[in-house]
């Protein structure tokens, strides 16, 4: 059997998990708030943690492709390059995939088939891989934020500094 | 095939029964978690030059994120003598620390907690940080029962997060809405942001303008004639688009009306096209208004900070009505200076000066009951009354280039109640206007993640966190609506939203109602062909 068959069966038990150890990142305390609504807009939170590591997951199976895997976690990246992590706390549910996939080994699926452990090893490094474009997206994020705060110290003074050009047109032409 | 979950049931199921995968025990309880200063979640403190001006106590250099806050060595007594001045002062404060019965209604509605996950920012614990404090010196259960009944000393740990969290709630009252017993977590932050002014701790993002405010009359400290020249560059900039030439006035006595306005819309873009788009307004309907150089600053930093500073810096925009002798003040679109005139300027500066006029609309005669007291009529209500008069000359298809919503900031729709103006507007100059969802808009609005002064741009990790979810609404209505224009009536949220949708949403635009407005009004007199918008983009249909 192949690993990716073996995990396409298993999928709703490894994505429950793994959006389960994403939002323990979170306190106990603003978990047990956060479950009460699963409204989109009342708590987007959860709502953007569930339904993208869903995609991920179905993404991750057909191998990573930074042109379609990349709008998938970048809608979760970004969400956590604002909020109060070091940068690999922000990525660390990447990594937790591995962590989930092991303690899963001895599970068999439909049929009795166990999960053929010998091609693990190409998932972890399909993994690694996802790991590093989150970086890259991770760093675009924090990139975005420089270039919004500077933008937005030239716009609040938007008109003083048209103001100050004009002066010195001016002054050139005289 | 293994039938999949729905992403919803999957979010239930989180917390159900937590995963001990990642070695994660039970966490510690919020009083045993100390706060955090990392950057990025803590504001700059207030430059000694601001404070002085401002004659508030303990000026000096110092920073949140030293270890040393270098505070006056009585710090304790100063803080604690001011809680019970206020305790006894103002009532709401007293009844808000004793009625808290810790229900939850309000713990997931505030946009920081919702962006964050972070427990602090729930609004019932945010308010449990002063409150925790407050049992513990001021009733009898928190004397005897210590932490069993919720109380703790008040020690420097606890002022520094003070400082995080009370800095970290945007005074939006969305969380008041669902208090079963109306309790208001911003008059909360407000009372906790005045214990700390009493010792001197403050940010410059607040401070700065306010000083600047009560030095020259608006926030970036802009002297008049400044002032003036730059009003004037944008009438030329009208008459690029319109042909038209505007001269208003300035300083005008005996003008019917005074204009007063956010400086944001003079100075910031794009709220540079809303001011614009005031004045194409009132040469449209030929108003007898002027503009002042000093009263040029609608918002007021004051309502941050303290009584006495909100008070001082709106009582100036009457003093400036009663040297001018206008009959009565036309408000742009502003967010807290609706606040302040709506909630407090009765009770902090009224009666109004006395041969000021009930405000009444000299195009069609309205007169505006609900201004009476404090004559002053905000520009969304005067609108709408002259387009519900007919006295527009509007075309709606200059605005097709135009994919609405609409942003309901705080101020104006839960403290002003003003809902339906503003739409009214819009579904009266362009095509397309598309609502965000119903719990998201009018009084269920969620803030910009950045009101009450912390619009700094060194804390964008916080506002871009408590923005997610006026964002995740907002990218509901780009998907289905291909909506390319986030407006609103508030001059901090033209700018704040700004860094909303370059983060959040990048295809999305700000703009002011009024612009708007602007762009579809027929101006007598101008171009034969007007074939831009304000900001000199083609209108549909014309080749750029
Ligand atoms: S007033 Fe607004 S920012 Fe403050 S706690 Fe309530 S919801 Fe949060
Ligand atoms: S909703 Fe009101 S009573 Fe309930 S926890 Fe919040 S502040 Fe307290």
């Amino acid at each position: 059997m192949e690993l990716v068959d073996w995990l396409s069966q298993k999928k709703q038990d490894i994505v429950r998990e793994w959006i389960r150890v994403t939002m323990e990142a979170y306190p106990v305390e603003a978990l047990n708030v956060l479950k009460r609504s699963d409204n989109q807009f009342a708590n987007p939170l959860s709502h953007i943690i569930s339904t993208n590591i869903a995609l991920l997951f179905d993404d991750l199976l057909l191998g990573v492709d930074p042109e379609r895997t990349t709008p998938i976690l970048t809608e979760l990246v970004k969400v956590r390059a604002v909020q109060d992590f070091k940068p690999s706390e922000a990525l660390q549910f990447i990594i937790d995939l591995k962590k989930i996939l092991f303690s899963m080994k001895d599970e068999t699926v439909e049929g009795g088939e166990s999960m053929p452990l010998e091609q693990l090893r190409k998932m972890e490094e399909e993994i690694d891989t996802l790991a590093m474009l989150g970086f890259d997206i991770y760093m675009k994020c924090r990139e975005k934020l420089y270039e919004i705060r500077a933008n937005e110290i030239r716009n609040q003074t938007h008109m003083l500094i048209r103001r100050v050009n004009e002066m010195d047109k001016q002054k050139e032409a005289r | 095939m293994v039938k999949m979950l729905e992403a919803e049931e999957l979010a239930k199921d989180i917390t159900e029964t937590p995963s001990l995968l990642n070695g994660k025990g039970p966490d510690r309880e919020w009083m045993d978690t100390p706060a955090e200063f990392r950057d990025g979640n803590w504001a700059y403190s207030a430059k000694t030059k601001a404070i002085e001006s401002l004659k508030m106590p303990y000026a000096r250099d110092w920073s949140p994120g030293d270890e040393d806050w270098k505070l006056p060595e009585n710090w304790k007594e100063i803080i604690s003598e001011g809680f019970r001045e206020r305790l006894d002062k103002f009532r709401s404060f007293k009844v808000f620390m004793d009625i808290c019965v810790r229900c939850g209604a309000c713990a997931d509605k505030c946009h920081f907690f919702l962006g964050s996950g972070d427990p602090k920012n729930m609004p019932v614990l945010r308010a449990e940080l002063l409150r925790s404090v407050y049992r513990n010196d001021f009733t009898l259960a928190g004397k005897l029962l210590k932490k069993f009944a919720g109380a703790r000393p008040l020690t420097m740990e606890v002022v520094k997060e003070w400082f995080l969290y009370f800095f970290q709630c945007t005074e939006c009252r969305r969380c008041s809405v669902y208090c079963p017993y109306g309790i208001d977590t911003a008059e909360i932050t407000m009372m906790a942001r005045e214990l700390l002014n009493l010792v001197g701790i403050n940010i410059n993002w607040i401070m700065d303008p306010a000083a600047n405010c009560n030095r020259t009359g608006n926030h970036l400290g802009i002297e008049p004639h400044t002032f003036k020249t730059v009003v004037e560059s944008l009438c030329e900039d009208i008459e690029d688009v319109t042909g038209i030439t505007i001269n208003p006035s300035f300083n005008r006595k005996g003008a019917e009306i005074l204009f007063i306005t956010p400086s944001g819309d003079v100075f910031a873009d794009p709220g540079v096209y809303t001011m614009m788009g005031y004045i194409m307004l009132f040469e449209h309907i030929g108003l007898d208004y002027t503009l002042s150089t000093y009263a040029s600053e609608g918002g007021n930093f004051g309502l941050f900070n303290s009584n006495e500073l909100m008070k001082k810096l709106n009582a100036k925009m009457y003093h400036e009505a009663e040297r001018l002798g206008v009959k009565w003040i036309l408000g742009g679109e502003c967010g807290h200076m609706w606040r302040v005139i709506n909630q407090y300027m009765d009770t902090m500066n009224g009666p109004t000066p006395s041969y000021m006029e009930d405000p009444v609309s000299p195009i069609t005669g309205t007169k505006f009951e609900n201004a009476v007291s404090t004559k002053m009529v905000h520009i969304m209500e005067f609108t709408a009354d002259l387009i519900k008069h007919n006295k527009l000359k509007l075309d709606k298809s200059r605005n097709d280039h135009v994919r609405a919503t609409f942003h309901d900031s705080c101020n104006p729709s839960r403290a002003m109640g003003m809902l339906d103006e503003p739409r009214y507007v819009l579904n009266n100059v362009l095509n397309n206007f598309f609502e965000m969802p119903d719990n998201t808009i009018r009084e269920q609005t969620f803030c910009c993640g950045a009101g009450s002064g912390l619009n700094t741009e060194e804390i964008m990790d916080v506002r871009m966190r408590g923005a997610l979810p006026r964002a995740t609404a907002l990218n509901h209505v780009v998907e289905k609506h291909d909506v390319n224009m986030l407006s609103c009536v508030c001059a901090i949220d033209r700018a704040t939203l700004l860094a909303l949708t370059q983060y959040w949403a990048p295809d999305v635009e700000v703009s002011g109602v009024t612009e708007l407005v602007a762009n579809a009004l027929i101006m007598e007199g101008e171009n034969e062909v007007r074939d831009c918008d304000l900001r000199e983009e083609p209108y549909l249909g014309v080749e750029d």
